[in-house]
């Protein structure tokens, strides 16, 4: 069959006289310009590899005269990144949260690292602008559970609450209903009680009687009217300001089997100028005292 | 070259009417339930892929079940629209193209080329059921335990000596470039399959296995088949589809056959070493990074030559675009494969990986590819295919594959625009330092921006299946109706 070398009459090329199932191939030279682009990066994969670590050997590989390492490279970065940070760090560090906050170069430092810190951090549980979630507390009104001073918000990031370091901040409510400690229309009639201090009781009787439980059980932590108690963790109860639910339902959950909200002590995971930038940063995020 | 031709021609059929009297009973069934196979296969892969970007738009559409997260259903995804969309495909125009280009039948008759079907959907539906359990590797494109790679050996064994043996009994001298293309395609293919699972499994009744390698090595191994299952499985195959049916649908021999074998030899020998682009930065040693990028960038002509000899067989034919859909689909997938070629090659360099990689661009690029080049090709050959093989004047309706086109082309614009977006915005984010030196964004908040271009990804993704719907729906009808076709009417009009 090859034997048909024609003309092509659009192109005016000559085929290659193969044919398959009709299809037939024109012996068009190499497009010039195809060609050199190839020689092109030929020719730059050349100089590259001189330039750069290229081609291994049984005892290593070519070093490129540049005499470049990705290693190297992150190295310097991150070396210049610390001499940059360094200085300002390192005064952060050593002055007390009030200073940092009376400093204006320390205070606008300290906000841009704890902005950056409570992102990565942070923002997983209380959210990216601090406002919580179901369980994660709200940072941005001024309703703290353990204290919204400077030096709490530092204690409470620095040793974190309910977990296994020697300073965690620590408090359990006990579990009403499932150790049997109040029936379940007692714990109805304090639940009743509780939105009766935010003025959501529907039924003043069952308020009345939950008021009298709540006086044998819960006023030790939670303070008279509600009002909570920073220094042992217990929440107020008359701001209407929830953690995990202010509905009666969840209320009910909360008497039965209480609740222990945990998180993490950060000083076991970063620098304590770090830990200080995001005291200052929370505090002012809303609510700090 | 001529007189080498002519000297070694005289044992064959040199006119048309005694090349008539040679053709052979092709062995058309098997093609004909891969083309069947590859619709099918097609709608459940788009399908799969709108759950799984749903999911990412949507988390709630993870439906709270083990079985339905992400992480389960993305490699059914995945392996649906490359191995059974794609497979199937190319079993298809294969055997299709392997007969009529040797003037032969299939090599162990109908009998081998059904096995290698049967074979492979069994092969298709044990992968994808061991995603759904939670049965996998957790190797990125090659997640079948060991027991379904060992299958899967002996069907591509068996696909080989089917195509090799064609090949060997063919009535033509030269072998024609779009079978280069598909024989390395197989070969290659079986030498990263079987170099990529080299595994142990923990127990003989157990399914869970551990590769030999570890650590970097497995992840340069896994790379090395990674891109090269782009490289031969999705590019090598596809250009030997290209090579068969646009000159067929065009009527125009192929541009340049000198093009043809220097892209063809440069193609495989760079592709091969390509697949450290995907592990810069990373632990991978420089010197395995400089020869992935640098292969990578010299991998760019060589990928344009297809492109080249694809466009350039239409001239003197452009103006069938305008009437044959198969052609459309065909020519605009050529377009894509061109840009992917380019965009691969630029986003290898470390420059500019250094951005691009671990983002939605990467996932974009990738889209490019498989939903411009390998879907728009396999559309192009089903809706040349199918009026052929099932003896149809033409298609039902003319003005569906209208649809279709449109419909599906604004759907991957969509697709690859909304990702170039996210994935640049999502790179410049994670590296964006305010004034102090801080990071200036969480990746909460990377994420957080991402959703708008999650959304409209679904819509492009909703667009592209629509579209394979309407073709489903089109080529069933035209095989199912016994009525005359009524394409030579609609095609004025579409």
């Amino acid at each position: 069959m090859p034997t048909k070398i024609e003309k092509d009459a659009v192109t005016g090329t000559e085929t290659t006289g193969h044919e398959w199932d009709g299809i037939k191939e024109l012996n068009t030279p190499l497009p010039k310009w195809w060609l050199y682009s190839y020689y092109a990066t030929i020719l730059w994969s050349i100089a590259y590899f001189v330039l750069y670590p290229a081609w291994p050997s049984l005892s290593g590989h070519t070093p490129g005269v540049l005499g470049w390492t990705m290693r190297g490279e992150i190295a310097a970065e991150m070396e210049a990144a610390k001499a940059a940070q360094g200085p300002m760090l390192r005064r952060i560090a050593a002055s007390s949260l009030d200073d940092i906050r009376k400093s204006t170069d320390l205070q606008a430092y300290a906000m841009a690292g704890g902005r950056s810190a409570f992102g990565v951090q942070c923002a997983p549980c209380h959210g990216a602008g601090g406002a919580g979630a179901k369980g994660f507390p709200n940072l941005v009104d001024d309703s703290w559970i353990w204290g919204g001073t400077l030096d709490d918000i530092y204690t409470t990031i620095q040793f974190g609450i309910r977990n296994a370091n020697d300073k965690s901040r620590l408090s359990q409510m006990p579990r009403f209903g499932v150790d049997g400690m109040l029936t379940a229309a007692q714990i109805d009639d304090v639940a009743e009680y509780v939105l009766s201090l935010s003025r959501r009781s529907r039924d003043a009787g069952a308020a009345k009687r939950g008021e009298a439980v709540y006086a044998e059980n819960c006023v030790a932590c939670h303070q008279e009217g509600g009002k909570g108690n920073p220094e042992m963790g217990a929440p107020n109860l008359a701001a209407n300001i929830w953690t995990f639910g202010g509905d009666k339902a969840t209320i009910v959950e909360s008497v039965r089997n209480a609740r222990a909200g945990s998180m993490p002590a950060w000083i076991d995971r970063l620098d304590d100028a770090t830990i200080k930038m995001l005291a200052v940063y929370v505090h002012a995020l809303g609510g700090g005292k | 070259m001529a007189s080498v031709s002519a000297a070694a021609g005289s044992a064959y059929a040199s006119d048309a009417s005694a090349s008539a009297q040679a053709i052979p009973q092709y062995d058309d069934d098997v093609v004909r339930a891969g083309l069947i196979a590859t619709i099918f296969w097609g709608v459940v892969g788009f399908l799969m892929g709108n759950v799984i970007a749903s999911q990412l738009a949507f988390p709630v559409m993870n439906l709270g079940l083990e079985w339905t997260s992400f992480g389960r259903l993305r490699p059914v995804h995945t392996s649906a629209v490359i191995f059974a969309f794609g497979g199937n495909a190319m079993i298809a125009a294969s055997f299709y193209i392997v007969q009529r280009t040797c003037r032969t039948n299939l090599f162990l008759g109908s009998l081998g080329a059904w096995c290698v079907f049967w074979g492979y959907q069994l092969f298709i539906v044990l992968a994808a059921l061991g995603y759904v359990l939670g049965i996998t590797s957790g190797k990125e494109y090659a997640e079948p335990e060991w027991f379904v790679d060992l299958w899967l050996t002996i069907v591509w064994v068996l696909y080989l000596v089917v195509f090799a043996g064609t090949l060997v009994k063919r009535r033509e001298e030269h072998i024609y470039v779009a079978n280069w293309f598909i024989l390395s395609f197989i070969i290659t293919v079986a030498m990263l399959h079987l170099g990529n699972n080299v595994q142990v499994p923990v127990s003989w009744t157990g399914w869970k296995s551990y590769t030999v390698p570890g650590g970097v090595q497995d992840a340069m191994i896994q790379w090395w088949y990674g891109h090269n299952a782009v490289g031969f499985f999705l590019t090598a195959a596809f250009l030997g589809m290209m090579y068969y049916f646009i000159p067929k649908a065009a009527g125009r021999p192929v541009y340049s056959y000198r093009l043809s074998i220097v892209h063809f030899w440069s193609l495989v020998f760079l592709y091969i070493w390509a697949g450290p682009h995907h592990l810069h930065y990373t632990s991978l040693p420089d010197w395995a990074q400089t020869l992935g990028m640098t292969f990578s960038v010299m991998l760019w002509m060589p990928s344009w030559g297809g492109m080249i000899n694809g466009l350039m067989t239409l001239s003197g034919a452009w103006d069938k675009l305008r009437t044959d859909a198969s052609l459309r689909f065909s020519v605009t997938a050529v377009a894509f494969y061109g840009m992917s070629t380019f965009e691969g090659p630029m986003m290898s360099i470390k420059a500019v990986n250094a951005l691009s990689h671990y983002t939605d661009w990467t996932v974009g690029h990738v889209h490019s590819g498989a939903m411009g080049w390998v879907g728009f090709i396999t559309f192009g050959m089903l809706y040349w295919m199918v009026p052929q093989l099932w003896k149809r004047e033409g298609l039902w309706s003319q003005r569906l594959v209208a649809w279709h086109f449109w419909i599906a082309t604004l759907g991957i614009v969509l697709y690859i625009t909304s990702m170039w977006v996210s994935g640049i915005m999502q790179g410049l984010m994670w590296r964006a330092y305010d004034e102090y030196g801080f990071l200036q964004y969480s990746f909460g908040e990377t994420v957080d921006a991402m959703h708008p271009f999650y959304v409209i990804r679904l819509l492009g993704g909703l667009f592209y299946l629509a579209g394979a719907v309407i073709m489903a729906v089109n080529l069933w009808k035209t095989i199912t109706s016994t009525a005359p076709a009524r394409s030579s009417a609609a095609v004025a009009t579409a």
